[in-house]
């Protein structure tokens, strides 16, 4: 043991373990950077999802306020009921144009009674009220033919303009260079606001009334898109999920393996992929024009959206009928039973939680989806409620998206502010849905 | 597709609810009697039926139902073209001549036979007019309910819209006595049929089961609408516009129907929107989703996982109108403020960008799931030889993870190609509506989708080649998204590789 020689150190150039040489340096930093870039990705997305849901808030939820002042209006008799019998039939022959003075003369007085003095003429002080507050209180009239001769308090909408001062969008800067508003129209409301005579509270009307026209925003409201996305997702909901199951049970439970079968599973998984305005196209082309559906009716856009939720709803139904174990089939048909009865009373209650989260998620994505429903005549303006169903599936109706790409296309920038407001009430009603599906995961899925 | 040939069927008449209802009234009586013929004739104890009581009743209610339906379905499909082919006939030429075409005869007939109907409802004339009053005396009644025709009424169209009424009432009363009878003769038969060693139950489940393949035909059905449709629609169109114009031409310039024959309609500028915007779509999700997966499955914590994963999920869930509303209010105006008119690069709120960056924020969590999938099913053990000789983990990931993953990940990119060229409502709200050929990101361009919306809304003539071009775009764009789809799958079913 004396003559051996030292074993060679393999030479380090800077002869430490503990301090990493050039090369492993360039790879720990490669590594390093690699791990940030993955992070950064994950940044980046959240990022986006911040800011834009940000956005979208900061934009839309002054829509659910509104501003409104309060009048006495005088309803002279002799001017709204020329016969004097207060019949509704025959007022009625009284137009809006009948109705705008008495709004104005309300508003001269209500100013006079709160001893606030003002340069600006009448029909500039009418301009402060929303012009769809003449139309609602000859509505309350023709509803209401006894208070004719009285006076009456009523609370009106105030002009877009005023309405967007209070919510910063209007300022006596841009007041200056806008046609529609007065910068003393701005004080005016301020002094209103000290009067108690103009509040700017939360905004029912946004979801209950219909759509306004252009030069009325402060008017606009989801009422009608609301009921028109209900009725579609009624439609949707009593043909995709029947259709969309039986369709699953086949292919899952019963479908021999031959061509036809092959085809069937190609097709579904290719119409998952299709793009959203083909579907729009077919139902134009085949609903509307072949059949004779009406358009701008809940049931064509119904129909069309159960199209598009069927891959879903098939594709999580064939995955919940595929979790239920073999036992449970073998168990029952050992004791007895018909493979269908063992489908039907045994396999399917079991894979029900399941289904029941894929049709939930497929309601969503249906909720949302626009493109399609522009085609079939959705976007016409629609001022009237559709009747209930049955009869009012075929009634003119909007939908909730097509609702927020409408009041895009419109001028007035209040309106913008309106079709964020829309979005809100959409992401909700998303939310809630999708909450649905995870508690009915969470609470029933069974794991085997 | 004969547009205006069948008439609209009146789905919302009430008597075809009160058929239904009779219908489900002799359904139910036929469960009834043959389940109670079917104990009786097992002496009350139903261990001696072939099958369980209930499906005795069913087969009744089926055997009722069934073929009472489908006749009512056929009859409904049938009535408005029989009806209209025999009332057309009796049309004097002259009459024909002088509105053009039967089809706009017919219009106004069928207007006036439903019309007559409200009048008489309303109190406007006695039923005795309805059935003797000349032309100027029904036309005044219908102008008072709102019913607009399209021309002066003449005796001629009057007479036809009177037999028009005529035939469509005994054909409705028809249709409700042979689908009644249709529905008793098969109860009948179910009842007259039960008895203790009848096979109720094999009939029943053979019928649910015909019920089910039905329902997974649909799908086929639907794929079937979709071709069919637009493929008669886009050979019109050709009929009226050559089709290399369309695919070679390099100018879109609708004009305003009515001034036909001056619109140029090449698909080339549209094209070249779409592939731009998606283009700089992927630029933005393929980096960010792939990293995002790669950052998820291999290095983040499971509880950085439980949080990132759904918060990325979310972007999946939200509807395509909002990405759409935030392109145009936010990053159309930012870009255009901070980017575009510094540099002088434009002055569009609208543009390739906006629309490009939105899309590719949409479609991070499309890129970034499925290729987590793909990365989640590379075997453990390919990393764990990697990383035994030596190699770091992003070398591992680098080298090792994503080749044996390319193939699907490859597949995941086409499948976002394919979303982001069939994409709508983004492009519609932020990308503008100009077709241009064009290579400054910054400047308004157009897609197909796009021009698939704004010509088939609003006021819309199916004769003109401007409307009809609408179908031959969406044809397009169907064998486009299709394509992609059917070279992902086959990517990825080619290329994968076989563990184990």
């Amino acid at each position: 043991m004396t003559d051996t020689a030292p074993v060679p150190v393999p030479e380090r150039r800077n002869g430490s373990l503990m301090t990493s040489d050039r090369r492993t340096a360039r790879r720990n930093a490669a590594e390093k950077r690699f791990r940030l870039y993955g992070l950064a990705a994950i940044g980046v997305a959240a990022t986006a999802l911040v800011i834009l849901l940000a956005s979208i808030l900061a934009g839309g939820l002054s829509a659910f306020q509104q501003t409104t002042i309060q009048l006495q209006v005088e309803l002279p008799a002799e001017r709204l009921d020329p016969e004097g019998n207060r019949i509704p039939v025959e007022m009625a022959s009284v137009t809006t144009f009948g109705y705008a003075p008495l709004l104005r003369d309300a508003m001269v007085a209500t100013l006079a009674d709160a001893g606030i003095e003002t340069d600006l003429d009448a029909s500039d002080l009418a301009d402060m009220v929303s012009d769809e507050s003449v139309a609602q209180l000859r509505n309350y009239v023709l509803a209401n033919p006894e208070v004719v001769g009285s006076t009456i308090p009523v609370e009106v909408l105030a002009s877009g303009r005023i309405d967007g001062y209070y919510k910063g969008r209007v300022t006596a800067l841009t007041a200056e260079l806008d046609r529609n508003v007065d910068p003393a129209q701005l004080v005016l409301a301020d002094a209103l606001k000290d009067a108690g005579l103009l509040e700017t509270g939360f905004n029912w009307r946004f979801l209950t009334w219909p759509d306004a026209s252009d030069t009325r925003p402060e008017a606009a409201g989801l009422g009608v898109a609301i009921l028109g996305s209900l009725y579609m997702m009624l439609i949707v909901l009593c043909l995709a999920l029947p259709i969309g199951v039986a369709a699953s049970i086949y292919l899952e439970e019963f479908a021999p393996q031959n061509r036809l079968t092959d085809i069937i599973e190609v097709n579904i998984s290719n119409l998952a992929a299709v793009p959203s305005i083909v579907f729009g196209i077919l139902g134009l082309a085949i609903f509307i024009n072949w059949v004779g559906l009406p358009q701008s009716a809940p049931i064509v856009g119904g129909l069309v959206l159960t199209l598009m939720t069927l891959p879903t709803i098939i594709i999580a139904t064939r995955a919940a009928l595929k979790a239920v174990p073999p036992s449970i089939r073998d168990a029952a048909l050992g004791l007895g039973a018909s493979r269908m009865q063992a489908v039907f009373h045994h396999v399917l209650p079991l894979a029900m939680p399941g289904i029941l989260t894929g049709t939930i998620i497929g309601l969503a994505q249906a909720l949302g989806e626009t493109a399609p429903l522009l085609l079939i005549g959705m976007v016409a303006f629609v001022r009237e409620y559709p009747d209930a169903p049955p009869e009012g599936l075929f009634d003119p109706a909007s939908a909730l998206p097509v609702q927020v790409f409408n009041w895009t296309q419109r001028s007035d920038p209040a309106f913008v502010e309106r079709a964020s407001g829309a979005i809100i009430v959409l992401l909700l009603f998303l939310f809630l849905m999708n909450l649905t599906a995870i508690f009915l995961r969470r609470r029933f899925e069974r794991r085997w | 597709m004969a547009r205006n040939l069948p008439p609209r069927p009146k789905v919302a008449d009430m008597p075809l609810i009160w058929i239904l209802a009779i219908l489900a009234l002799l359904g139910g009586v036929a469960y009834w009697l043959a389940r109670r013929r079917a104990m009786s004739s097992g002496g009350g104890d139903a261990r001696v039926l072939h099958s369980l009581p209930n499906y005795y009743g069913v087969h009744g209610a089926l055997l009722a139902l069934a073929p009472a339906l489908l006749i009512l379905a056929l009859w409904l499909l049938t009535q408005p073209m029989l009806l209209y082919r025999s009332v057309a006939a009796d049309i004097p030429l002259l009459t024909i001549s002088a509105f053009g075409t039967v089809d706009l005869v017919m219009s106004d007939v069928r207007r006036v036979a439903e019309g007559l109907d409200v009048a008489v409802g309303a109190g406007l004339l006695t039923s005795q007019q309805m059935t003797s009053a000349g032309p100027t005396e029904i036309e005044a009644a219908l102008d008072e309910i709102g019913v607009a025709l399209g021309s002066q009424l003449t005796p001629p169209v009057l007479d036809a819209a009177r037999d028009y009424r005529g035939a469509d009432a005994v054909l409705r009363w028809g249709m409700i006595a042979v689908v009644v009878a249709a529905a008793l003769i098969g109860g009948a038969i179910a009842v007259y049929r039960t008895d203790r060693d009848f096979r109720a139950r094999n009939i029943v489940e053979r019928s649910i089961l015909v019920l089910l393949a039905a329902a997974a035909t649909v799908a086929i059905l639907t794929t079937l609408g979709i071709v069919l449709s637009m493929l008669f629609e886009t050979m019109n169109f050709f009929s009226q516009y050559p089709a290399h114009e369309f695919f070679f031409g390099t100018t879109w310039s609708p004009s305003f129907s009515g001034r036909g024959g001056l619109s140029e309609l090449g698909i080339i500028p549209l094209l070249w929107g779409t592939l731009y915007i998606s283009l700089i779509a992927l630029l933005v999700a393929v980096p960010i989703g792939l990293f995002a997966a790669i950052y998820l499955s291999e290095y983040a914590g499971p509880k950085l996982r439980s949080f990132a994963k759904p918060l990325i999920e979310v972007l999946a869930g939200i509807p395509t109108i909002v990405y759409g509303l935030f392109a145009l209010i936010t990053v159309g105006p930012m870009l255009r403020d901070v980017i575009a008119q510094p540099l002088g690069l434009g002055n569009s709120a609208s543009s390739v960008m906006t629309a490009g960056l939105v899309m590719g924020i949409m479609l991070i969590p499309f890129v970034s799931s499925l290729s987590d999938d793909i990365i989640n099913a590379v075997p453990q053990a390919m990393r764990d030889g990697s990383l035994g000789l030596g190699s770091t983990q992003s070398e591992t990931i680098r080298r090792v993870v994503i080749p044996a993953a390319l193939p699907g990940i490859v597949g995941a990119i086409l499948l976002a190609a394919s979303r982001a060229i069939g994409e709508t409502m983004i492009v519609v709200l932020g990308a503008g509506a100009a077709a241009r050929l064009d290579l400054n990101p910054f400047e308004a361009m157009t897609t197909v989708t796009v021009k698939i919306v704004s010509q088939l809304t609003g006021d819309t003539d199916f004769a003109s080649p401007e409307t009809l071009v609408a179908f031959a775009l969406g044809l397009t764009l169907f064998v486009i998204t299709l394509g992609l789809n059917v070279l992902a799958l086959y990517i990825v079913r080619t290329y994968r590789e076989q563990y184990e």
